[in-house]
């Protein structure tokens, strides 16, 4: 049934194991950056705790409740820009909001396995939060 | 099948044209009631004839069309109050819903009557929309804003409220039957207390209204809302009710057209109730739906409409209740309409989207009711909520469709 295997598409076994082992999810020392992003609606939170060292993300925590969407997708995020520059978390962001547009079909970074969110457009935002998140803490 | 006193739940289906309607690859279960209800398509025809051969302005023209679109509006307004059984039809205002009835009350009644050190009563099950206009009242004011709580149950603590009601207590404003637990709280018991300290008392009736018949004179309120939408009829209309005197007493709540009696640039006169508070051109379209909906819902009989709703719950309690990983939140003494659960692991969202693509509508979230979530320690729950064209079949799809969400995330 194809609404099942639109299930199975979102809801992979990678994505599944993100929301249930939240990478990064361990606080950290003195953070050089903090934001956070909440969705009104439906209440879902995500935290992020960056530490910059020369431009690079080279620690940081992201916590949150919600769905298994909005925290799949905030671990997932985490786990992709450690260690990058915010040029590259930049465009990393740019491309992530184009696949969930439905811009992009597929992402070459570990960011594809949320593509079967954007068959689900009141899902998306869940998918974004963390994008949000990030921004917030990455422009104070 | 005909139920005991001539229910019969196929021909009540029948006549809401959207049950017909697939929804993923699936019939539709809709489990959302308490959002809104679906309409019946008397209700849908009304608006339709109503544009299509009275459409006109009402209270202005000498003209046949300005009659007929009137007497629409009038004769909604009268069934209103028979439904109610309120005294006199000029105590029925028409609002865009309970929201903006309830704002009404706070920023005229309220503005009017609660000074610094004053309280508002409200309780713990409020939606927001009984919580918001007080709290920007009582800030503007200084007053306080005093909660009744709730115990584990999702029961409000009586003896908590008599406790708040004081010589300072202005207003008791509590919701009649609660959108997340499903709790039908002693109001006729609260109001009569709030009388002994002078306070006014306004019943929040939004879950209510389609669930049960509600008397005025017997629950002895000073002012009801309610939406037309969650009892069957279209959105955008609502009514506050309050008694004739506190109206009369009340200033308008917006100026514009159709509340005045006479205009000057130095002074105007207000119009007599109920176009005191129905400024500008109202959503006549609307009252010709809410009139069919109220006249729809009277021959079925809200008496027949809540004993098939108990079935449905009670049903419901046991099947969903049995599930392992399954918990029920609240289980409140008196209650109608709603069971709220969370699911083992498994977010409300997640299990909404699961559901949904089987074709079944619940609401998932803090169903604007952030306080009870904050109460029971979750941050949204799943909530199924009954019309009266559900049924037990409907019901068992639920429990199979909370089977494959532990088969999406076991």
């Amino acid at each position: 049934m194809t609404e099942s295997a639109d299930l199975d598409e979102m809801y992979r076994e990678i994505v599944l194991d993100h929301h249930r082992n939240p990478r990064n999810s361990e606080p950290i020392d003195a953070p050089t950056h903090e934001g956070e992003a909440i969705n009104p609606f439906c209440g879902d939170e995500v935290h992020v705790k960056l530490h910059l060292q020369d431009g690079v993300i080279d620690h940081l925590s992201v916590t949150g409740v919600g769905c298994s969407i909005s925290q799949a997708a905030a671990s997932l995020m985490g786990a992709e820009i450690k260690g990058k520059t915010t040029e590259q978390i930049g465009e990393l962001a740019r491309q992530f909001k184009s696949l969930m547009s439905g811009g992009a079909d597929s992402l070459e970074s570990d960011l594809d396995v949320l593509k079967g969110v954007k068959r689900y457009p009141v899902r998306i935002k869940c998918a974004l939060l963390a994008w949000s998140a990030l921004e917030d803490a990455l422009s104070g | 099948m005909p139920g005991p006193h001539g229910f019969d739940i196929d021909s009540v289906r029948q006549q809401f044209p959207i049950l017909d309607v697939e929804i993923n690859g699936h019939p539709l279960v809709y489990l959302d009631s308490a959002a809104t209800s679906q309409k019946p398509q008397v209700v849908i025809d009304a608006i339709s004839n109503y544009y299509a051969r009275s459409n006109s302005n009402v209270h202005r023209g000498v003209h046949t069309l300005s009659q007929q679109a009137t007497d629409i509006y009038e004769e909604t307004r009268e069934k209103t109050r028979a439904l109610i059984n309120a005294s006199d039809s000029r105590e029925i205002i028409y609002v865009r819903g309970t929201t903006e009835a309830i704002n009404l009350v706070a920023s005229t009644y309220g503005r009017q009557n609660v000074g610094e050190g004053d309280d508002v009563i409200v309780t713990a099950m409020e939606h927001h929309s009984n919580i918001v206009p007080w709290q920007i009242l009582c800030e503007e004011k200084g007053a306080n804003l005093k909660v009744v709580p709730m115990d584990e149950n999702g029961d409000l603590i009586m003896e908590e409220f008599d406790r708040l009601l004081s010589d300072r207590t202005k207003i008791v404003a509590t919701v009649h039957l609660s959108n997340a637990l499903g709790t039908i709280n002693p109001v006729k018991e609260m109001f009569k207390k709030a009388r002994t300290v002078g306070a006014a008392t306004l019943l929040d009736g939004a879950q209510s209204a389609p669930h049960m018949a509600i008397d005025v004179k017997d629950i002895d309120c000073d002012f009801l809302a309610f939406s037309g939408h969650k009892l069957y009829g279209p959105t955008g209309i609502g009514i506050l009710y309050g008694k004739y005197d506190l109206l009369s007493q009340m200033p308008p709540y917006q100026g514009g057209g159709e509340m005045i009696a006479s205009v000057t640039f130095e002074k105007t006169i207000y119009a007599e109730l109920p176009a005191k508070f129905e400024a500008g051109t109202p959503h006549i379209a609307g009252t010709a739906g809410l009139g069919a909906a109220i006249d729809f819902v009277n021959e079925i009989g809200l008496d027949n409409v809540a004993a098939h709703e108990r079935t449905l719950l009670d049903y419901s309690i046991e099947r969903i209740g049995s599930i392992n990983g399954v918990k029920l939140i609240g289980n409140p003494k008196h209650r109608s309409g709603v069971i709220s659960f969370v699911v083992d692991g498994v977010h409300p969202h997640d299990v909404g989207t699961v559901l949904d693509s089987q074709g079944i509508a619940i609401r998932a979230g803090h169903h604007c009711a952030q306080p009870v979530m904050a109460h029971f320690g979750i941050p949204a729950t799943v909530r199924a909520s009954f019309g009266m064209y559900n049924t037990t079949n409907e019901i068992d799809r639920l429990y199979e469709g909370v089977q494959q969400v532990f088969e999406v995330f076991g």
